[in-house]
């Protein structure tokens, strides 16, 4: 646990202050991240807590630059996150996203093969027998030949953490998977990421799901006003809440 | 018939008058089938759709550019903008504006006594007007296709690792352009119909062959009829062709 993988240092992020042409004034501005340091490790499973609005999903937004941070520095493996090293940092950041955000005009293995072919990771069968390998995985091979419209919430979530998976990834972000889900779909999504976290591949989700959190993560962080209040290990975090912020957050979502 | 219609003829001479059908007869005959007149027809549809075709791709061709070039500037980070992405923006936006802020026929005559007052070949001149024209009203239409993508598509395509050009032609472009087809059809159209107006630099379309016949017969009713009735036919066989081709690209919606 002493390989270093993600390394954040003094991330801030504010919205806003921008004058755009024909406005006499700038937009108001709002602090969302106020200075975040952290560092993340091979094979953890990070679970992000908080209030909605607290910033955890632009903060993992922020990670692969989806956001542009407004000061700080972000390192990946080593190399600074920034506009020149954005697009191969991505190639080895997944991200699976609250509304899947499948492409709908693709088929399902299509969906998977298209980013590894097109940046040329692998050959077209390559590509190919990967996506089956990973269709086989999350439990949907027959739906290789179908377009994404047709299937379920869920299965379009599980489709959509496949395709971050065709990219060989060393670290996926996830972020809210299973808020956008009917109820009775989260778990089999839940039940994929958890089989994905015994892979030992470093995770980082932000979620609701608190249970998932318990059982999965090795650090919960909770965040709130835009800086990290606890950084523990599930157990700990959970039975024994130190911020009087977080204890008012728990009592609400348990 | 022939023989009826020189019989005609002969009662005219002699200063007859035609009862309401023989009028009609006549008149019909001298527009359509006395020395094959109906073959000048068929040569003025056959220009009509050579330039509406020309106009259309020259017009698809230009509003892709500016629709691309207004997209891409647009949606630049605030803060990070690219100044010669700025330039050609700048002058896409006066094109744009000259254009749909001027009549058609205005340009058209500025085309072809102005720039091109050498050429004699009035048709092209006509259909290269015509062209520049639809473009700039094409640039709107894909433009609103572009950005009704949702955004998450391109955020999906960007966290894969593609760059903003890859993900712009393999995801965003073919999801806007059956979003697009139908106002494209619309415009197809409208291009159709207006290349009559290119019968007042001189241009040899539909228009300018009834134009000529009812020259030489002083008599204006059934060549314009038959005209319109042409347009009438060529736009309903077009707007079928389009409804079948649009179903066919909504495959995936199903």
């Amino acid at each position: 646990m002493t390989d270093k993988i993600l390394e954040v240092r003094g991330l801030t992020k504010t919205y806003g202050g921008e004058k755009l042409k024909g406005d006499k004034k700038a937009t108001p501005m709002l602090d969302v991240l106020k200075g975040i340091d952290i560092d993340i490790y091979r094979g953890d499973v990070v679970c992000l807590i908080g209030p909605s609005g607290c910033g955890k999903s632009t903060f993992l937004r922020c990670l692969n630059r989806l956001e542009i941070p407004t000061g700080g520095s972000i390192k990946f493996e080593g190399v600074e996150v920034d506009e020149a090293h954005i697009d191969s940092v991505r190639q080895k950041m997944g991200m699976v996203f609250q509304h899947f955000n499948l492409f709908p005009h693709l088929t399902v293995k299509q969906n998977l093969c298209l980013a590894p072919e097109l940046l040329k990771l692998k050959n077209k069968q390559e590509a190919s027998a990967r996506a089956d390998e990973l269709l086989a995985r999350v439990g949907l091979s027959d739906k290789a030949h179908v377009f994404p419209k047709s299937l379920s919430g869920g299965q379009q979530q599980r489709i959509a953490i496949a395709r971050a998976l065709a990219m060989d990834p060393d670290v996926i972000l996830f972020d809210e998977p299973t808020s956008a889900l009917d109820p009775e779909m989260v778990g089999e999504v839940l039940e994929l990421m958890k089989e994905l976290a015994h892979t030992g591949i470093t995770m980082l989700v932000v979620t609701h799901e608190m249970g998932f959190a318990r059982e999965v993560s090795n650090r919960v962080i909770f965040i709130d006003d835009g800086r990290i209040q606890e950084d523990e290990p599930p157990q700990e975090l959970f039975s024994n809440p130190k911020h009087p912020r977080l204890k008012a957050f728990l009592s609400k979502m348990l | 018939m022939a023989a009826q219609y020189d019989a005609l003829s002969e009662l005219l001479k002699s200063g007859t008058r035609l009862d309401f059908g023989q009028d009609l007869f006549y008149k019909f005959y001298q527009a359509f089938l006395l020395k094959d007149r109906w073959l000048q027809y068929i040569e003025g549809v056959g220009t009509t759709l050579l330039v509406t075709a020309i106009a259309l791709c020259l017009g698809i061709l230009l509003g892709s550019i500016v629709a691309l070039v207004r997209v891409a500037h647009d949606q630049q980070r605030p803060g990070r903008r690219n100044p010669v992405l700025g330039f050609f923006n700048a002058i896409c936006q006066v094109y744009t504006t000259v254009i749909r802020g001027t009549p058609m026929m205005v340009q058209l005559l500025i085309m072809s006594m102005v720039i091109f007052n050498n050429s004699r070949n009035f048709t092209m001149v006509g259909a290269l007007a015509l062209g520049i024209n639809s473009g700039a009203y094409v640039s709107e239409i894909i433009r609103g296709g572009l950005m009704a993508v949702d955004p998450g598509q391109m955020e999906a395509g960007r966290s894969l690792g593609l760059n903003y050009m890859t993900t712009m032609v393999v995801i965003i472009i073919p999801q806007a352009i059956r979003a697009v087809l139908p106002a494209l059809g619309n415009e197809f159209i409208m291009l159709l119909k207006d290349t009559s107006l290119i019968t007042v630099i001189g241009g040899k379309e539909l228009l300018y062959a009834a134009q000529g016949i009812m020259n030489r017969t002083y008599e204006a009713m059934f060549p314009l009829f038959g005209v319109a009735l042409i347009y009438l036919i060529l736009v309903m066989i077009f707007t079928w062709l389009l409804g079948k081709f649009e179903r066919r690209l909504a495959q995936s919606d199903r």
